[in-house]
């Protein structure tokens, strides 16, 4: 009996040995909001998940586990997720999630457990505080220049400004304040309205009357239209200008005709077909298009599941050269796969080049943006 | 401010004041019937305008299943009653009333639904779709709770609500749609300034429908039925009339008239599925100006809140709901001095 017992535990440790030698998996936990009111951008951020993952399973023959869990757009949910994802699952990486503040709670969560977080919204925190952050997404003073940048050459001098009363409409419009006034354009009103109001004749009006050359929309997704029919409505004739936060398909299909000839930035993915062969996303996004397709069974019209296959691409990159330093699921992975995100250099993306260095949570570059025009009811790449 | 921009935010104004109008009278008649604040309203309205912009995209709009599951939880209620009261003879006419009407617009909807019909019809079939949504959750949730105080009465009503924009949200999703116009062109008035046909409609539709409000109450039997539960509720039980039936034609109308919002609004402002709670407490601060009784002062009130929300909006976007809102202090203090009050928790203990 005795003998048998020996022999058991022998081939226990055995068993305990070649499995340690056998490569382990990496772990990505990935919270984002699959219901409640954010699930319009959370279910897409899974479905590109799902793609990237079919695209790149594997890591110098570490298989990627990826975990999702569903924060319901709730900001403590996504904390507790994290926290999940952390303590139980013991993930090596966080990615989330669809909304700015859940994202935060999740940063934070990540900052306190040591283990590194790709956002794939922009996350508003300081960066020295939080060296376990990083985001893929595009800074909104990036984007914002881009718009001035295109209306100081068609010739604009005066501008007003139409946003929502809240965060994003603050973010625009003081991103706005910093470009404009060093372009030589004046911005001549700060209208506001809320998410749920009916109309905003109001405000237009107001607008209409100080004759700008211009108008600088700071709305997001079909609410963010409202202007666009109010200003159409009152016959305005200047340009209209717009942000990524309105690069979405049910904007389109709300704003109709009224968006016709409007002007805003976005990630070049939604018009990789359109760019020039050298630009150097090009490919990764044709690539993403095609993968996505055949794993959702549908064709990608947004811009957020390729924010979940950028954050894998950077998290794919850093973890092969982590890789070499550490075993993953241990402490040490995690600080080393945190230094390799912090020196990543020129890993191409569908939405731009990323380069990311300490003390910073973004990634991106010129290479991130491009005009596209409202052209019959479609993106049209507008250089 | 100039003339022309004071005329532009008036005509928007009355043409918001027009809508708020309409669920005022609504409000009104729920609560002056049942002394119910029926916060639901307005989501009864989205509910139209999104099966109607369903329709527009050749989608089955999802009302169709919430509508039959609500006749059958009704008539299943009905009979519930019925079998303790051994009542039988009277089943299959509560299964006729409570369960075979409310499926008749399914039927018609379903029937359209896909098929490329004339705006018309679409608009009809939504309003229909709507119309058995009141009376059926009244018959579900608040019938069985009619004596119930007024505060009672809220709370029920405002978990009504969380239940139907949580569904809305389940059926429709987050983002928003717009219907096509009902009516196309404008009227030019000289200088440049026009009214659109959508506005002109709007507000011709809340004159014409306070109109046969004014009519029914003042020349029907039913309206004086409904006017005399208003007043008291057991005097009307005395003299033969049923409050349970003068409910159910109040949920009716309303439910009607919030269908016509539904359609009315969709044309010009982006319906999502929580919008209708915004309209719903608009139309309340108008209601409350009417003291939740006088339908006259109701409408004062309802153009009243269109016309400042539109001001406000101009001199302050931001600050817009807040005005609006802020009419009530006035208002309540204004009330609290004049009217003497009626104690209404009087009537629960005789009941």
């Amino acid at each position: 009996m005795k003998k048998l017992i020996r022999y058991a535990a022998v081939a226990a440790c055995a068993a305990a040995l070649t499995t340690g030698a056998l490569a382990a998996d990496l772990k990505v936990g990935l919270s984002v909001s699959l219901s409640g009111p954010n699930s319009s951008l959370g279910i897409p951020y899974a479905k590109g998940m799902q793609a990237a993952l079919a695209y790149k399973p594997e890591i110098n023959g570490h298989k990627i586990q990826l975990i999702v869990l569903d924060d319901a757009s709730d900001p403590t949910t996504a904390g507790r997720n994290a926290r999940k994802l952390v303590e139980e699952d013991k993930v090596d990486v966080l990615m989330g999630t669809s909304g700015v503040p859940a994202a935060i709670a999740m940063a934070q969560v990540g900052r306190e457990a040591k283990t590194p977080m790709i956002g794939l919204t922009p996350i508003a925190l300081d960066a020295k505080e939080n060296p376990w952050v990083f985001t893929v997404a595009q800074p909104t003073q990036l984007m914002v220049d881009a718009v001035v940048e295109r209306m100081k050459r068609n010739g604009v001098k005066t501008v007003g400004y139409i946003g929502f009363a809240d965060a994003w409409g603050d973010l625009v419009y003081d991103a706005m304040m910093k470009a404009a006034p060093a372009a030589g354009i004046k911005v001549v009103s700060n209208e506001r309205y809320a998410r749920s109001d009916q109309s905003v004749t109001g405000q237009v009006l107001k607008i209409v009357a100080l004759h700008p050359d211009a108008v600088m929309t700071g709305g997001a997704g079909t609410p963010g239209a409202l202007p666009f029919l109010a200003l159409a409505e009152r016959g305005y004739k200047g340009g209209i200008y717009g942000q990524h936060g309105l690069i979405n398909p049910d904007f389109l299909r709300v704003a109709g005709a009224s968006a016709q000839g409007a002007l805003m930035p976005t990630g070049p993915v939604i018009v990789a077909e359109q760019l020039p062969d050298s630009y150097p996303t090009k490919k990764i996004a044709l690539d993403f298009r095609a993968v996505f397709q055949r794993v959702n069974g549908a064709p990608s019209t947004d811009a957020f599941s390729a924010y979940s296959f950028d954050g894998w691409l950077v998290f794919a990159d850093a973890a092969s050269r982590a890789l070499a330093k550490a075993e993953p699921g241990t402490p040490e992975f995690r600080v080393a796969l945190r230094d390799a995100i912090a020196s990543t250099r020129e890993v191409v993306g569908t939405h731009g080049v990323y380069n990311f260095k300490p003390g910073d949570l973004y990634g991106v570059d010129q290479r991130a943006r491009v005009i596209v025009k409202v052209d019959n009811g479609k993106w049209k790449l507008a250089p | 401010m100039t003339w022309d921009v004071a005329l532009i935010l008036s005509v928007d104004g009355l043409a918001n004041g027009a809508v708020y109008l309409l669920a005022g009278l609504g409000l009104v008649l729920i609560f002056s019937v049942t002394r119910v604040v029926f916060v639901p309203f307005g989501d009864v309205a989205a509910f139209a305008a999104l099966s109607l912009a369903a329709f527009e995209t050749g989608r089955t709009p999802p009302t169709i299943g919430l509508v039959l599951t609500l006749a059958i939880l009704a008539v299943l209620a009905e009979l519930w009653g019925l079998a303790r009261r051994r009542d039988y003879a009277r089943m299959p006419r509560a299964v006729v009333l409570w369960g075979l009407l409310p499926a008749l617009p399914c039927l018609a909807a379903w029937a359209v639904a896909g098929r490329a019909m004339p705006a018309v019809v679409n608009i009809v079939v939504s309003i229909a779709l709507v119309v058995p949504i009141t009376p059926l959750i009244a018959r579900i949730a608040l019938q069985p709770i009619a004596d119930a105080s007024v505060l009672v009465l809220l709370i029920a009503s405002l978990a009504l609500h969380f239940l139907l924009s949580g569904l809305g949200l389940l059926f429709f999703g987050p983002e928003g749609s717009r219907t096509n116009p009902l009516a196309s062109g404008a009227l030019t008035l000289g200088n440049g300034f026009s009214i659109s046909a959508q506005t002109l409609l709007m507000i011709a539709s809340a004159i014409v429908l306070s109109g046969l409000f004014y009519l029914m109450f003042e020349r029907t039997l039913t309206g004086k039925a409904l006017r005399a539960t208003a007043v008291n509720r057991v005097g009307a039980r005395l003299v033969g009339i049923r409050p349970a039936r003068t409910a159910s034609l109040a949920y009716g109308g309303a439910s009607l008239l919030a269908g016509l919002i539904g359609v009315l609004i969709a044309p010009v402002t982006t319906m999502y599925y929580d919008s209708g709670f915004i309209i719903g407490l608009k139309a309340f601060v108008a209601a409350i100006i009417g003291g939740l009784t006088s339908y006259p002062l109701t409408a004062v009130g309802a153009l009243a809140v269109g016309l400042v929300e539109s001001f406000a909006s101009f001199w302050s976007g931001a600050l817009k709901d807040v005005m609006v809102f802020g009419l009530l202090i006035p208002v309540l203090l204004l009330r609290s001095f004049l009217v003497t009050r009626v104690d209404e928790d009087e009537e629960e203990i005789d009941q």
